[in-house]
């Protein structure tokens, strides 16, 4: 074997985003010795660029928000096939954990009594998101960063050595779990992107902190860190993911110029007054209220306008109706010939409020257009569409304690799954990373301690495997560079398994990927292995292959239409499906999947809600006894 | 629409290297970094660079672009002429690793050299009340992305490599100034700004001010009223004795907090 480094951890957290580094935090909290690996620098995931807020429902803007009615909504975005159990201690810690982050040095836009400031956001019945301007996810970032640096800090007084007990690893990527004979996860191998020489961390418990899959497709708001790495590193390690049919396309990316097509558009734009129209200048999202929905939002742009000052007199404006019903209908809308000369529709705020207040209010995103597209949006509408955002779907993971089908191995963030169910709220993703990393990192903290002495073994067969995997793309000859294929796998999952689908279209897309996996398995890189991007997406496009195979294969078992996953061909959302999660294993050189019943609500959580309600989205032999 | 434009790109590592020329295909509504991008694909697939979130959001695509310190993905190709050619070359004040990427440790290193957040013993957490006026000061600084672009620029490490040591750049001073003005931080950094973090190497040149893609007014708001409140402590006796008592932050001249249970 070359140049092997070798660590030795408790705990090993890969990905350095708002859920892994607020695992790490609780895993070193507990005393374990806890590594962070990441495939950026420290303090760049993904999460910076959140921009909305964080969902708590802390009730300083309206004192009738709680919990319940935080879950409910949650539970309604979700179209109410989430783990009621996540979204319910989603809902109750989420306040504990934003004031937490406050003892960390956050510093969130206030109340006039000096509170947190929330604001309001699509799907959240009260303004709920706590917020720094519209870059909250950098606040977050940066304050857990901080905080970690305050932990180094104490531990160099205790023991002369800053990296004692936290240590990240940055630039560094994870290509293999290692397991020992009984499956129980012993380490994590992969190389610094820097050199890349090889690394080994030994390491009884690791924690997925990956974040999504969005570099499958063409049109993302995600970085190139999005590959899909931890759901395809758990299916390997004998994991299963779940629910990756469900995609969220988040209505507004931009659209133009071409070189930051669907880069995101904030969704606090719509929350502070900012409204959709079509090339005929009508506000069309009245046209698209659901009938799920149709009591709780306006019915005329008069009643819409009025709920921003007067919201317990007026319902909310359609434009803050979820994620997935605002992108379907734009989407229909430019299918119908009603889009702007670049393919989206507008989104204006020019006509809506004075231009100081949007450069107060939207300050990136008054940036983001000047600068890269060289609008002025405080004078004219900008042209927006749909961007692939978010899975919703991911490892499949216990509830309480993060804790994946493997044992050792645990799941938080974008990256596990059941949270959100079919579509995620805004602002519920950054409240999701604090109070799933903290379970995370203390689920895997316990697990540790109850191991004791005996900790699972690497094998030097298990290294000598990983090494050669890793290695393949420059020992092979003639084959093709990995980013014409990468191109052609964005191609296809944004044209085949994008936003509507249908069976004839996902079919395809299931044959390409068989075409693409042969491709890649003789993949060829130039160059050497120090700092080769070449050699890095080679590995990655694996990952991304695997996982859009789920995708794919889940979107093809569901038949019926859902928050994140419309089919043509059979759009109505059935109650039967509700009762279903799809889960996907890893399968030779492919992925299989199964159907899985889904677990009933409890019954007391279940009575937090209308019958009238449930009897939209539960079969009647669910519903609570007497509701007939 | 569409030319073919000259890029210069420095190519090479620790042991060496220099510029190489490429000519490549540019597209309407480009920027620098889809360029780069474009060679990777083409004729350059090992070129290294680090991007993240081709939006100005992350700071990870630093780079010097006709010798000015820019991030790439904030470059457009439209504020430059058809026939110009461009020169890229990595962030000069830090160790090269490898073509545009440069080993940035020393920025990470005087991070942790900054006494951390420190708020009062007893204030539980969901107690914290501060006033928007006071927390905006503050705020300005918490826009950093990092891309260490200021770091790069600032003469006293960028021609000195021996001050690395003592200083700590603009970056970093920002950071003491931003905690020092956190409305419910009790410790007080003004000795370690000049002990541990140099701040009088600093001459108020703005030059980092220039640079920053954040648009943070990092000498006028944050590194001069440092120099001012270190020097109110080194001649306001009142202070020292103050402090004897082990009394915290001076907050005389902060609007008081509202009420804890307002
Ligand atoms: S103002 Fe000070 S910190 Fe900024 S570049 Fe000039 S000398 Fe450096
Ligand atoms: S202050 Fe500005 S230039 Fe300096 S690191 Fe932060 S964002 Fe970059
Ligand atoms: S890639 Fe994030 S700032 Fe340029």
């Amino acid at each position: 074997m070359t140049d092997l480094e070798r660590h030795s951890y408790d705990v090993v957290v890969i990905g350095a985003g708002g859920a892994g580094l607020r695992a790490a935090i609780e895993a070193r909290s507990h005393g374990k010795r806890t590594a962070i690996v990441c495939k950026s620098l420290f303090g760049k995931a993904h999460t910076v660029m959140a921009e909305g807020g964080i969902a708590a429902a802390m009730g300083n803007v309206n004192s009738k928000d709680n919990w319940q009615v935080h879950f409910r909504d949650t539970m309604r975005g979700g179209k109410f096939l989430n783990s009621w159990r996540m979204a319910e201690l989603h809902a109750k810690e989420a306040p504990q954990r934003v004031w937490e982050l406050e003892t960390y040095g956050a510093l969130f836009d206030r109340t006039p009594e000096g509170k947190i400031s929330q604001r309001n956001f699509g799907g959240h019945e009260y303004p709920r998101l706590a917020h720094v301007g519209d870059r909250t996810g950098l606040e977050l970032i940066r304050t857990l960063q901080q905080k970690i640096v305050s932990l180094q800090q104490e531990d160099f007084h205790a023991t002369g050595d800053y990296e004692s007990h936290i240590k990240v690893f940055a630039e560094c990527t994870i290509t293999r779990l290692l397991t020992d004979e009984s499956g129980a996860i012993a380490g994590a191998y992969g190389y610094f992107r820097e050199t890349g020489d090889f690394v080994l961390f030994e390491s009884p418990a690791v924690v997925l902190a990956t974040g999504g899959i969005g570099k499958s497709f063409k049109v993302t708001s995600n970085s190139w860190e999005y590959t899909g790495d931890g759901h395809a590193l758990a299916m390997r390690a004998g994991g299963s993911t779940l629910n990756m049919e469900f995609i969220q396309f988040h209505p507004t990316g931009m659209v133009w110029p071409p070189s930051v097509k669907g880069i995101l558009v904030t969704e606090s734009v719509r929350g502070d007054g900012g409204v959709l129209t079509n090339s005929e200048g009508t506000r069309f999202m009245f046209d698209y209220i659901p009938d799920v929905f149709k009591d709780k939002y306006a019915t005329t742009p008069e009643e819409g306008d009025r709920w921003y000052t007067d919201p317990d007199n007026n319902r909310r404006p359609p434009e803050l109706l979820p994620r997935d019903e605002v992108a379907r209908a734009i989407n229909s809308e430019v299918k119908a010939g009603r889009g702007t000369p670049h393919g989206g529709v507008y989104l204006d705020v020019s006509s809506r409020l004075p231009a100081e207040t949007i450069r107060k209010k939207l300050p990136s995103m008054y940036h983001q257009f000047k600068e890269l597209a060289d609008v002025d949006i405080t004078a004219v509408p900008m042209e927006v569409g749909p961007t692939c955002h978010y899975v919703m779907g991911g490892v499949e993971v216990e509830p309480d304690t993060g804790s994946a089908k493997v044992p050792g191995l645990f799941a938080a963030g974008e990256v596990s799954g059941g949270m959100h169910g079919s579509n995620r709220l805004g602002g519920n993703s950054l409240s999701d990373l604090l109070v799933f990393g903290r379970r995370a990192g203390l689920g895997a903290a316990e697990y540790v301690e109850s191991l004791g002495e005996s900790r699972p073994q690497v094998t030097d067969a298990m290294v000598a495997a990983a090494e050669l995997e890793a290695l393949a793309p420059f020992t092979t000859e003639g084959g093709e560079n990995p980013y014409t294929i990468h191109s052609e796998l964005q191609e296809s999952m944004n044209d085949l398994v994008g936003i509507i689908r249908t069976q004839a279209e996902v079919e395809q897309a299931l044959e390409r990927l068989e075409g693409f996996k042969a491709r890649v398995a003789h993949v060829t890189v130039k160059g050497g292995r120090a700092f080769n991007p070449g050699w890095h997406l080679a590995l990655d496009l694996k990952n991304m292959l695997l996982v859009s195979e789920c995708v794919a294969r889940a979107a093809l078992e569901r038949q019926e239409s859902r928050g994140g996953h419309t089919r043509e061909d059979y759009p109505v959302m059935s109650p039967e499906w509700r009762q279903v999660n799809i889960v996907c294993r890893a399968d030779g050189d492919g992925a299989a999947i199964v159907r899985q019943p889904l677990v009933p609500m409890r019954e007391d959580l279940l009575d937090l809600f209308d019958v009238d309600e449930l009897k939209k989205y539960l079969t009647e032999a669910e519903l609570p006894k007497g509701a007939h | 629409m569409g030319y073919k434009a000259r890029f210069k790109v420095w190519r090479g590592d620790k042991s060496g290297g220099g510029l190489e020329d490429f000519s490549v295909d540019v597209n309407e509504g480009e920027v620098v970094l889809d360029i780069v991008h474009r060679l990777q694909a083409t004729d350059a697939p090992d070129l290294a660079v680090r991007w993240n979130c081709k939006a100005g959001k992350c700071g990870s695509c630093s780079a010097e672009i006709n010798g000015r310190p820019r991030l790439m993905c904030m470059t457009r190709m439209s504020t430059f002429a058809e026939d110009e050619t461009i020169t890229i070359t990595p962030m000069r004040t830090f160790p090269v690793i490898r073509d545009l990427v440069t080993d940035v440790s020393y920025n990470y290193e005087k991070a942790r050299m900054v006494p951390a957040f420190s708020p009062p013993a007893d204030l539980e957490p969901g107690d914290y009340r501060m006033a928007q006026v006071d927390v905006e000061r503050s705020q300005e600084f918490r826009k950093c992305i990092e891309c260490f672009l200021c770091n790069d620029t600032c003469h006293a490490v960028r021609d000195h490599e021996e001050n690395k040591t003592s200083f700590s750049g603009p970056r970093f001073l920002m950071r003491i100034s931003e905690l020092d003005m956190h409305p419910l931080d009790t410790v007080d950094r003004r000795e370690v700004a000049v002990q541990e973090h140099g701040l009088g190497y600093c001459n108020i040149t703005k030059c980092c001010t220039d640079v920053c893609p954040e648009h943070i007014k990092i000498t006028d708001n944050a590194i001069i009223p440092l120099k001012e409140r270190v020097a109110d402590k080194k001649y306001d006796p009142i202070f020292s004795i103050a402090s004897l008592f082990g009394k915290t932050k001076e907050r005389a001249r902060r609007t008081p907090p509202p009420g804890k249970n307002a």
